[in-house]
């Protein structure tokens, strides 16, 4: 069960247990992190599940492609390292990654 | 403001998202929850797609784990609701319980409408609601040959291209003359008309189904309206569902179709709240008549719309309609309603099955459909957040991009 940490926008760390093969936004969710109310549960329909995937972690994950990316065109205050954390589903090698949450998901 | 106890009827997507709202919001009075599903609550969209296809697994329908409801003290029961005692302000559980409440919230969803011909008792014939539904459903999608759905409607369209996805010869009966055809423009339809086919859907529009036949008693096919036979072993309905509004019809509230609720969703019991499937509430997209939308927008919205006017923070429920609906490789958009439009303008391409249709009402923007074009669909949920200014004949123009037009409109 690798731990992820969640960075607020306000600087509040949250560490959050994840399971393989689960989605890192229920990873987030499930322990109530603030700041994603991921509204489509995961369908990539919603845009209100966004993050940045912490820069020394960006070899470990592809960046967004696809639907995803079109939908992040409309996240706000996106960046390169923009995910839609429902589209990332946790392995093995993401054991410690950091992820960090935009002030606003609107 | 200071409510000691809110009572949520209905543990789906609104009831369980008006718990977790107040919280947020920072309540600290009682909440119970009670729910009339087994274990907790969890989302339904995934039922009719990825669920079904083992993409997806049952600890990832919830929407959160048991931790949270204790941590949060959020009491959830499964012990139905029966009756309202308005005079008391009680609820009154299958149980015998009796629940008191200082702000009772009607979220109790709605039920499939039922398939009206004989045979639709059968153990192979499903219309798809609940977790129970699906997981009964999954292992016969898995085997079945001959697959007959009815109803061209979204949850019959997405089992459709799930059947079709496994194997099966599937085919649609819809009374009406296209798929979707109450929900999308005639240029989406075709679309899907043409994937579905792709797929190896086969349709069958004006066609009802007059009953279903079984072979001592496991279904073998089904008789057409028109009086043909078609093999099945598997009969799936979506025919449009029926408000659970039974508890408020009794307890005597306003109800026009489905529990009759203000601009604040409140029910004429001002004690007495109701969102989500079951209620019907002044649209401001629709011209403030009274409408009903099946949409998880619609639920988590309204939901947190009725915790912050019970943390003293009222407004008037306008939130911008959207949905989604995935149907094989295909991801359809909505947002806004597409009631009463009178022209259309398509921007993209139905071959490559990327496109977007633009609805408009007297010239006005109301509706923007997307099949594979999420960044238009999100343009429109920006532009048709407030009153838009895009006219059909500068959507029409040689070149035009909705995007670019929400960039550059964007004041
Ligand atoms: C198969 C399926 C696929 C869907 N796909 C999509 C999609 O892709 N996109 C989208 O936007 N929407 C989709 N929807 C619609 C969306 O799931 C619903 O609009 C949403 O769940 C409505 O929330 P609700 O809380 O009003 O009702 P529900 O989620 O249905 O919850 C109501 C709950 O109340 C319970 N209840 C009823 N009466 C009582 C009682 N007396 N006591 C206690 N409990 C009671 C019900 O059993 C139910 O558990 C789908 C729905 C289904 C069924
Ligand atoms: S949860 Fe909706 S897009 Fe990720």
């Amino acid at each position: 069960m690798p731990i992820l940490t969640f960075i607020e926008h306000n600087g509040t760390h949250h560490q959050v247990k994840g399971e393989i093969g689960q989605s890192v936004m229920q990873a987030a969710t499930f322990a109530s992190v603030p700041g994603l109310p991921a509204d489509c549960g995961g369908a990539c329909s919603c845009a209100t599940c966004h993050t940045y995937v912490d820069e020394a972690w960006l070899d470990k994950v592809q960046a967004a492609q696809g639907m995803e990316s079109d939908m992040l065109e409309y996240a706000f205050e996106r960046r390169d390292n923009s995910r839609l954390s429902c589209q990332l589903i946790i392995s093995e090698d993401m054991e410690g990654m950091v992820l960090h949450l935009p002030s606003s998901q609107f | 403001m200071s409510l000691a106890s809110v009572v949520i009827v209905g543990a789906g997507q609104a009831g369980f998202q008006v718990a977790a709202s107040l919280r947020q919001e920072g309540y600290e009075g009682r909440i119970t929850l009670i729910g009339n599903e087994p274990g907790l609550p969890y989302q339904r969209p995934p039922l009719s797609k990825a669920y079904l296809l083992g993409k997806i697994q049952e600890s990832n329908l919830l929407f959160r784990p048991a931790e949270f409801y204790a941590t949060q003290r959020i009491e959830l029961l499964h012990d139905p609701a029966t009756a309202i005692d308005r005079l008391n302000r009680r609820l009154v559980l299958a149980s015998g319980t009796a629940v008191s409440y200082d702000h009772l919230v009607l979220a109790t969803g709605a039920h499939n409408r039922p398939l009206p011909v004989p045979g639709a008792e059968l153990a192979q014939v499903f219309g798809i609601k609940t977790k129970a539904d699906a997981d009964a459903l999954a292992p016969l999608a898995k085997q079945a040959r001959n697959v007959v759905v009815v109803g061209a409607g979204f949850i019959g369209l997405e089992f459709a291209a799930v059947a079709a996805a496994l194997g099966a010869q599937v085919h649609v009966l819809e009374l009406g003359e296209r798929p979707m055809a109450r929900a999308v423009s005639r240029e989406m339809s075709e679309l899907f008309r043409q994937a579905h086919e792709h797929w190896g859907v086969h349709f069958d529009f004006r066609q009802g189904l007059s009953r279903i036949l079984d072979d001592n008693g496991k279904v073998c096919g089904v008789q057409t309206a028109d009086g043909r036979t078609l093999a099945a072993d598997l009969v799936v309905f979506g025919i449009g569902v029926i408000p659970n509004a039974q508890l408020a019809t009794e307890a005597g509230l306003d109800i026009e179709n489905g529990i009759k609720v203000d601009a604040h969703l409140l029910t004429s019991d001002p004690q007495i709240s109701a969102l989500g499937d079951v209620a019907s509430f002044p649209c401001v997209q629709n011209d403030e008549h009274s409408t009903r939308l099946e949409s998880v927008q619609n639920a988590i919205d309204q939901a947190r719309t009725v915790a912050a006017r019970l943390m003293g923070k009222p407004s008037q429920y306008g939130a911008l309609p959207w949905f989604w609906t995935d149907q094989g490789d295909l991801k359809l958009q909505i947002a806004g309603l597409s009631n009463g439009y009178d022209s259309t303008v398509v921007l993209g391409c139905a071959q490559d099955r990327q496109l977007s249709v633009l609805c408009f009402r007297n010239d006005r923007l109301v509706a923007v459909e997307s099949c594979n074009r999420m960044g238009d669909h999100m343009a429109a949920r920006k532009i048709l957040a407030r009153p838009p200014k895009l006219t059909a004949a500068q959507a029409a123009a040689e070149g035009f991009d909705l995007k670019a037009w929400e960039a550059a409109n964007r004041d």
